[in-house]
């Protein structure tokens, strides 16, 4: 009942292309943008936006990149966070070795040398695929922070590999509160989202998702598969750049190259597993839920103990944090392989028929 | 080139040692399709029951490794029947991830059981380099990494044996040719499923008792899957043999590349260079040393 | 829908529900708040949980016996990091406004982390304590008037290491041609002590070499294999986590003498021992406090504290990183008592708390009426030297316990200073900071 879209007739082809054809979801998104751009920079306190809006965002944008490449084109990889390094580094030297440098273009530059980067480590795709891929794509993983730890110019000889990321200044303002910060990060994230949405339902987007289905069929039809690999790659690396230059500018300020660590890499791929594969939505559905499930779970545990008097020690609530999180993962993916975003379609479905189901 | 010989026998024991490990990923990747990642995390959760046993019940080594196997064997068959029944059928990646978040929850079981302190396991075989050889090569060759390749040996053989002779073996193979052609025959998925858990375990306990007494039992033993993986793609993940033999390459190629290379290029190379190596090898032949040739080319 | 969609459903709508009405802790006004970045789990939960089991044992130990600081009872709460950057930066953030006096003064315990917090701490108004690790160059409180890297630093510990091999070895004339090889964790943590090593080699003559270990270092064969080769008379361990004692397992599996090894303070815990057995005998550390019971605070802790129950984990007392969390408990302390004696008795901002901090000063008097006398050295702070003393004490380990063998000593003092002046002056550059003294 609430969400009909009987009566609502599409008498272009404009109309019927349309991102969301339903006026219930265009409402819906408008509503969203309008509370994300205006309403939670208002109302959202510092620790909201710098701990948890902000980190969210980034590793949406990085689920996103993945995605991509996992859920659209098919090549599983596990070297997400290596890419994110390449972004962040490179767009720190373009600031610092380029004087008056746009930071934007910076960011973008980041994003463009990952995307190289990435299209050098997916050469062996044209090869092996699966899990002999994914345990390959460890290798960018493993080497790329060895690297720009190693060769001291990538972090400007700071003693430590440290690299401190430079102020954000655009057209002269600066980029400092977290407000600010928000905005900027949620202005990026919302812009390539919407490209990614355009991307995939493109013509390019469609010979991704033929690669995935079945190649040989898709090279039947005549899909350039190694041009069709590289590309995917090389976009999906270059959101990761993106997104590694905004997890070292606006979110942490100093990085160190072994914070983009296989962990992160998990993280992200869970992100993407849990969110939805092969869904834009669901790259933000899952950062939601990776990055915000276990402070959650560290909340009520701490708080949950507190109020029942049950006077746990700090290191049982680290260790039941840990164990109800990786239940949880199991669980979502026993419920629902296919993710949130299909749990969103399901209840979709049935907010269509609701209260008068056949 | 005494010492290059040194470097090469010291790379090829502590590839035995990624051998160990890499044993548990085969045995449950050729039985069920599944790319365990949770392997790491039972080596630690089977090495720190063992300690853990042995230090709270005070009991004999054979007492705490029966009561450990034990743990490990139930913990298979829990894995079994509630993380995998309910997703059979569902993509490799799916399963992938499912072990992944298997592996918290066993690294937070463990350390809510047994506490985060690192314990120190002796299994009473001493890491010193043995006088004999010492004096006539000048070689150090620990007698402790003599004893792992014996051990290693041991279960390669018990498991070949296990898999040619014994019917559930032989029923095992069965279900990594086909999974329903198994089924069709008769062959009981479940069971068998539960089987090559739990004989995952066993590998699990035997690589984290190895692995335990050079370290100290400790988290860290979980890292222990990442030295696995390269030795992986080397090998095929199919073939138990090569396992041993990825092991061995890996073990010595890493070791000869931080020793001779690592110094011109700033050292530390040991993390990528197995990985690097394996993608290189993988290009020339994608489907391993040893892994089967139905690995669809792309 | 099966019944386990609609499960999954409503638990996620809760969970999303819950998260909307996060609950504020339970705070307690007119206490003196302390927010901890801890960490229990994870590759290095080990170490932490002896540290701030120790920490938080003080704490409690202050409440018990004396309730409180002049009357002014401690609260607390402690969050979970994992040692992971961006776990730290959030639970910095959720603390900072807890109660009316915010998070008194943070230990981030991790190198990472502390990076992560240079620059909110400032504009927070909330000082770093970083015992004995963190950036090296914040010793120069004009450029860095946040942070704290109390006691000693990197380049403190690794001056004294080559002291202490230079009165081993009969001198520090007797270094010139000597063969040291710093065996170090890949990390920004492992390469903080180059420059400092490097300037006392083109000193003292000796020659150095630098072999890295990838993270996380349990595996060393071909490491050691090298160092076997090069035949060094020394070998100093910058090593953390299952590193170091990977590092002795491996040294006596090669046959390198452990009485010729020297590890830092990350280096020198029962932790890194203990999992090396006896492969650790004869090795020693540089220390930043002693290890063992036999300090009158430990007993007042065993009576108040796990006397009523109230402790952490008996196994934990008296160990090197337990006391070290005793330790850095008290001079947080001592510094908001020092904070109360300019602005009042009552709960500290992180402003004051800064101010006490910088004018703390735990000389040896106060120290043996704290019951610490002879387990850390005095401590005395200015708006220049947020240091200290600089001083490390070396122990060995022998017979399952770490002994104490050397005095409090510290190395070329004088040309840490420098290079900390230097390397300070270059990041004010950099970040454009004007280096003084705040007041107040």
């Amino acid at each position: 009942m609430f969400y009909r879209e009987a009566g609502q007739f599409k008498t272009t082809y404009a109309a019927d292309q349309a991102l969301f054809p339903i006026h219930q979801d265009r409402y819906a998104m408008m509503v969203i943008l309008a509370i994300a751009f205006i309403g939670v920079p208002l109302f959202a306190s510092d620790y909201w936006l710098t701990a948890l809006l902000i980190p969210f965002l980034v590793f949406s944008l990085a689920a996103l990149g993945l995605n991509i490449l996992t859920g659209y084109a098919g090549q599983l990889s596990l070297g997400t966070a290596a890419f994110m390094a390449v972004g962040a580094v490179a767009a720190y030297n373009f600031q610092l070795r380029i004087p008056g440098m746009p930071i934007l273009l910076s960011f973008l530059l980041g994003g463009a040398t990952a995307a190289l980067v990435g299209i050098l480590f997916g050469l062996p795709s044209l090869r092996i695929k699966g899990f002999y891929l994914a345990v390959a794509t460890l290798a960018a993983q493993f080497f790329i922070p060895w690297l720009v730890t190693k060769v001291g110019w990538f972090s400007n000889y700071s003693a430590s590999g440290v690299i401190s990321a430079q102020p954000i200044e655009i057209l002269g303002k600066a980029f400092d509160s977290p407000q600010e910060k928000y905005l900027l990060v949620l202005a990026i994230v919302a812009l390539l989202a919407l490209l990614a949405k355009n991307l995939v339902r493109s013509r390019i987007g469609r010979a991704w998702m033929a690669v995935r289905d079945m190649d040989v069929a898709a090279e039947v039809i005549g899909i350039r598969i190694l041009r069709t690999k590289l590309i995917a790659f090389a976009v999906s690396s270059f959101y990761c750049g993106v997104a590694g230059a905004l997890y070292a500018f606006a979110y942490l300020g100093n990085v160190e190259p072994d914070g983009f660590n296989l962990d992160l890499s998990f993280r992200i791929l869970f992100m993407v597993i849990i969110g939805g594969v092969g869904s834009i939505l669901g790259s933000f559905l899952g950062a939601a839920f990776i990055t915000l499930m276990p402070i959650l779970l560290d909340v009520l545990l701490t708080h949950g103990s507190r109020a029942f008097n049950l006077n746990l020690e700090p290191g049982v609530t680290s260790m039941v944090q840990l164990l109800v999180f990786g239940a949880l993962i199991i669980f979502f993916l026993i419920v629902e392989p296919h993710g949130l975003a299909r749990l969103w379609q399901i209840t979709k479905e049935k907010l269509r028929l609701w209260p008068f189901p056949y | 080139m005494s010492f290059f010989f040194e470097v090469l026998i010291g790379g090829l024991l502590a590839g035995v040692m990624y051998s160990l490990v890499a044993l548990g990923f085969v045995l449950i990747y050729k039985a069920s399709g599944v790319f365990n990642f949770a392997q790491g995390a039972m080596v630690f959760f089977a090495a720190l029951t063992f300690v853990g046993l042995q230090e709270k019940f005070a009991l004999p080594f054979w007492g705490a490794f029966v009561l450990a196997l034990a743990a490990m064997v139930v913990l298979g068959i829990l894995t079994e029947r509630i993380v995998l029944r309910p997703l059979v059928n569902q993509p490799q990646i799916t399963l992938f991830m499912a072990t992944i978040g298997l592996s918290f929850f066993i690294e937070g079981l463990a350390q809510l059981i047994w506490g985060t302190n690192v314990r120190r396991l002796d299994l009473g075989i001493t890491d010193e380099p043995i006088a004999a050889v010492l004096e006539r090569f000048d070689m150090a060759i620990s007698s402790f990494d003599l004893a792992a390749a014996l051990v290693a040996g041991v279960l390669v053989t018990v498991l070949a044996v296990f898999f040619q002779v014994t019917r559930v073996g032989r029923a095992l193979r069965a279900v990594a040719d086909d999974h329903q052609a198994a089924l069709a025959v008769g062959i009981p998925l479940r069971q068998i499923w539960a089987i090559v858990w739990s004989v995952a375990g066993f590998v699990a306990l035997v690589a984290g008792l190895m692995w335990g007494a050079r370290n100290g039992v400790q988290y860290a033993l979980t890292f222990v899957a990442l030295k696995a993986l390269p030795v992986l793609i080397l090998g095929g993940f199919e073939s138990v043999l090569g396992a041993i033999v990825g092991g061995l390459i890996i073990g010595a190629l890493e070791k000869l590349a931080e020793v001779y290379l690592g110094p011109h290029i700033g050292g530390g190379i040991e993390g990528w260079f197995a990985y690097m190596m394996a993608l290189l090898f993988l290009l020339v032949r994608p489907e391993g040393l040893f892994g089967e040739k139905r690995i669809d080319r792309v | 829908m099966s019944t386990w969609k609609k499960m999954a459903i409503a638990l996620f709508a809760l969970a999303g529900g819950l998260a909307m009405v996060v609950p504020v802790a339970a705070q307690q006004a007119g206490t003196q708040f302390m927010g901890i970045l801890g960490y229990r789990v994870g590759p290095y939960g080990a170490n932490g949980a002896a540290f701030f089991t120790g920490f938080l044992d003080y704490l409690a130990l202050v409440n018990e016996r004396d309730s409180g600081i002049n009357g002014v009872k401690l609260s607390w709460e402690e969050c979970e990091t994992e040692y992971n950057n961006a776990k730290g930066i959030e639970c910095y953030e959720r603390l900072k406004t807890r109660n009316e006096t915010g998070p008194t003064a943070i230990h981030p315990m991790s190198t990472g982390i502390t990076y992560g917090l240079i620059d909110k701490a400032p504009v927070d108004k909330i000082p770093l304590i970083t015992l004995g690790y963190g950036r090296t160059d914040a010793t120069d409180g004009r450029v860095f008037p946040w942070v704290f890297p109390i006691l000693s630093n990197y380049w403190d510990a690794a001056t004294g290491i080559v002291k202490f091999i230079g009165d081993k070895e009969g001198g520090s004339g007797k270094l010139k041609g000597k063969k040291i090889v710093l065996l170090y964790h890949d990390s920004a943590y492992g390469k903080e002590p180059h420059p400092v090593l490097e300037a006392e080699a083109a000193k003292l003559g000796f020659e150095l070499k630098l072999i890295p270990v990838p993270h996380p270092g349990n595996e060393q064969q071909s490491q050691w294999l090298q160092i076997r080769q090069y035949k060094p008379d020394w070998v100093i361990l910058w090593g953390w986590g299952v590193m170091t004692a990977t590092a002795l397992s491996t040294a006596q599996k090669v046959g390198f003498p452990r009485d010729k090894m020297i590890g830092n303070w990350w280096a020198g815990s029962e932790i890194d021992t203990e999992a090396a057995g006896p492969a650790s005998e004869g090795y020693y550390a540089a220390s930043l406090n002693l290890a063992g019971k036999n300090f009158s605070v430990v007993k007042d802790v065993e009576k108040f504290v796990y006397g009523k129950g109230k402790g952490g984990d008996p196994k934990l007392v008296g160990t090197v990183l337990w006391n070290r969390g005793l330790a850095a408990a008290m001079y947080t302390v001592e510094a908001v008592r020092t904070a109360q004696g300019k602005y009042g008795k009552k709960p500290m901002t992180g402003e004051q708390t800064r101010w006490g901090i910088e004018n703390l000063n735990v000389d040896q008097k106060r120290l043996d009426q704290l019951g610490f006398g002879g387990m850390v050295p005095p401590l005395r702070l200015s708006c220049s030297d947020h240091g200290g003393s600089g001083l490390v004490r070396f122990q060995q380990w022998e017979g399952g316990k770490w002994n104490p063998v050397s005095e409090w000593m510290s190395g070329d003092k004088a040309m840490v200073r420098k290079m900390v002046e230097e390397s300070a002056a270059k990041y004010a550059i950099e970040k454009g900071i004007t280096a003084g003294c705040m007041k107040g």
